[in-house]
């Protein structure tokens, strides 16, 4: 059977089940198991609608539970076995790769990557989301910069490669470089320390129209009056912004640069087009595919290490969340 | 005071066209690269390598190599060919277009520009060659030279050329169509079933009451930043201990799954935010919390569900991870982004006009929709964090 008709068969079974469950399920609920009549029926009636929510939560706490919830603790068992998963052998896969040299070089990427990244994005985000505010074409200038998010990071590193090609015919920066008397072009890739910086760029490019657009409606969300009033104080357009604006919008640059954060933590396309991990320009989660198909103990092992990164971040929206509802 | 008045306007005005400068750097800078990729994926293979994507408007130095005619005429011992290179019959078709010059020529493929236009050369055997800036050339010898005319290497300036050639190769004989399917095979299911299950759910978290919902919703803020990483082993074996394996099943799963924790906390956020008064009439009027759902929440919050299916199929046509692990990898099940990661840069990793043109097939849809969706997208994303 071809693709895509499996997948049109699927469309329909997975819509028309869904809708089926829910109407049936509600069905069976109310006139089969708490009829709502005969001398019960008030009592019927309640607790038919202490057991409907769970009706209405059960297919997606089932999906939640089995593709998220459960990989955690099963990555994290599964880490803590050999190659084949036949052999415990408690933490062996985390000091193989705590000793690894490679692993240590991916690691202190990743956290110039974690610094760096939602820094500079969340900077360039603001900076345009201020810009282009109250601008005659401030939409259109927002759109083109946001454009880059509908990009894969896939297509992103095969437009930065027109850019940082070791060519001075097809790669920009090196045809500055020539224009500016450089004789020998030159791979940014290769340049020991720096190629990290040129890969951060593009996530940077990528992620700065999401900082900008976020911050843009916070920045129109500030009262009117607490600007109208730092002008009339006299206030230039520079303490107006960095004293008056800026501390206003401060969670929503939290929210944006924890947002970042998280993104960056699960961005493995760009190192695997750009570089594959070579020169040094490996993180976690590339590092972690060199092992996928090979060795499930030590893929697991780095893709725990991730988890534990992204933890405090983790609990530190959780509390955000619990917060916003009281 | 007027003149206070002046200064005022004259600082405002300053001030707006530093403001205007530093955006259009910035639009340019952000869009620049993209232009690149556009620009070079029409643009002919020996073009691109000669010279950059900004110049493609003007004429590139390429050199070729070509056959001069046979029919020598003899005249006091001396066999002359005379004609014009352009007209030859291997390199006709890349002048077809218009005027050129030639700036240099040769007679070995190792040095095409030995000469320079116009001189005459001897290339030894008695034999001379002369090629003249507007193409014409004489070649003699001493000896009948047959029914082969001689070889002539040159390098002429050549029009821009642009061309659908790269598209055609692209879309005909690399598989790419075969991609592109497959990304839509998998992305449609991917993006169309998680919207009803996460749908139901964000009602039963914003609008019904009941023990723990608290403790559910907080589950699902922490669901939504778990690393896909840890996903990939368990899941895998699990398919493959299922029965499912890699197959176009198990990614539509897998992206469903992924796709949960944002589309219940999308929606829910947006449900939580319609009026309490429409939904508390419809209870007194005896509606059930399913008509509930799928006469009022469902239509209400369309702009909500707009949202997330956009996200979903960006997510899901731009991926690459997920499909790696989930798909097979044998050529008719590639996805476009594995097939580009994979295939185009590992195998034809110089054919920057190829490469150039799948990235922009396999990135034209998500901007299409991204350009004419723009406006459910960002409300979307404000739902998701500004609260």
């Amino acid at each position: 059977m071809s693709p895509l008709i499996q997948g049109f068969i699927t469309i329909v079974v997975g819509v028309g089940g869904c809708i089926g469950y829910f109407y049936f399920s509600n069905l069976v609920l109310d006139k089969v198991i708490f009829p709502a009549k005969g001398p019960k029926a008030g009592h019927n009636i309640n607790r038919a609608n202490q057991i409907r929510p769970w009706l209405f939560l059960f297919p997606a706490m089932f999906a939640l539970g089995l593709y998220l919830a459960y990989p955690v603790v099963g990555s994290f068992l599964r880490s803590l076995y050999n190659r084949s998963g036949d052999e415990f052998i408690g933490l062996g896969n985390y000091v193989r790769l705590f000793e690894s040299p490679d692993f240590r070089t991916a690691f202190f990427n990743n956290i110039l990557w974690v610094i760096f990244v939602p820094a500079m994005s969340t900077f360039f985000g603001l900076l345009a989301a201020q810009l282009t505010d109250k601008m005659k074409w401030g939409n259109i200038a927002k759109s083109l910069i946001f454009m880059p998010m509908a990009i894969s990071f896939v297509g992103a590193s095969l437009i930065w490669k027109f850019v940082y090609a070791n060519d001075a015919d097809i790669g920009l920066i090196n045809a500055l470089r020539e224009m500016f008397g450089a004789d020998r072009p030159v791979d940014v890739l290769q340049i020991p320390f720096w190629n990290n910086f040129f890969l951060m760029i593009i996530l940077v490019w990528i992620q700065t129209g999401f900082a900008m657009v976020i911050l843009s409606a916070a920045l129109r969300g500030i009262p009117e009056e607490t600007i109208e009033a730092a002008i009339l104080d006299g206030a230039n357009p520079f303490e107006l912004f960095f004293k008056i604006k800026v501390p206003q919008i401060m969670g929503t640059i939290v929210v944006v640069w924890t947002t970042i954060t998280i993104l960056v933590l699960k961005v493995f396309d760009i190192v695997y087009t750009m570089t594959g991990g070579n020169f040094n320009t490996e993180i976690l989660p590339s590092y972690m595919m060199k092992f996928m198909f090979r060795d499930d103990g030590l893929a697991t092992a780095v893709a725990f290490v991730i988890m534990v990164v992204v933890l405090p971040v983790m609990i530190w929206n959780i509390v955000q969340a619990r917060k916003e509802m009281r | 005071m007027a003149d206070k008045d002046d200064g005022m306007a004259g600082q405002k005005s300053g001030l707006s066209w530093a403001v205007n400068i530093s955006v259009v750097v910035m639009v340019l800078l952000w869009l620049i690269p993209t232009v690149g990729l556009f620009v070079s994926s029409f643009r002919d293979r020996d073009q691109i390598s000669a010279s950059g994507w900004w110049q493609a408007p003007f004429s590139v130095e390429l050199s070729y190599r070509t056959r001069g005619g046979a029919d020598a005429v003899e005249q006091g011992g001396i066999w002359t060919v005379t004609g014009n290179i352009f007209e030859t019959d291997e390199v006709k078709d890349s002048f077809a277009a218009g005027e050129s010059t030639v700036s240099a020529f040769g007679d070995s493929g190792r040095a095409p520009g030995q000469y320079p236009a116009g001189t005459t050369a001897e290339i030894g055997d008695g034999e001379t060659l002369t090629v003249n800036a507007d193409g014409s050339y004489a070649y003699t010898s001493a000896e009948d030279p047959g029914n082969r005319g001689p070889r002539i290497y040159f390098i002429a300036e050549t029009p821009p050329e642009f061309t659908l050639a790269n598209y055609r190769q692209v879309l005909t004989a690399d598989n790419m169509d075969r991609a592109f399917i497959n990304t839509l095979t998998v992305t449609i299911p991917a993006t169309i079933i998680p919207i009803l299950i996460a749908a139901f759910a964000a009602y039963a978290l914003a609008w019904m009451d009941f023990p723990g919902r608290g403790l559910l919703i907080a589950a699902v803020v922490g669901l939504l930043v778990v690393p896909l990483q840890l996903a990939l082993v368990p899941l895998l074996n699990l398919h493959n201990s299922i029965g499912i394996g890699q197959s176009f099943m198990g990614i539509w799963l897998a992206h469903t799954g992924f796709g949960l924790p944002l589309a219940v906390y999308l929606l829910r956020n947006y449900m939580v935010g319609l009026p309490r008064d429409i939904i508390e009439s419809a209870k007194v009027d005896g509606a059930t919390d399913f008509q509930l759902f799928v006469r009022i929440i469902l239509p209400l919050s369309f702009p909500a569900l707009a949202a997330f299916a956009i996200f979903q199929f960006l997510w899901t046509w731009n991926d690459l991870l997920v499909a790696k692990v989930f798909l097979p990898s044998d050529d008719a099940s590639k996805v476009m982004t594995v097939k580009i990661a994979d295939d185009l840069l590992g195998s034809r990793g110089g054919d920057w006009g190829i490469l150039a043109t799948a990235a922009f097939v396999s990135i034209a849809v998500p901007l299409v929709v991204f350009f004419t969706m723009q406006r459910f997208l960002v409300r979307g994303l404000l739902a998701g964090s500004v609260k």
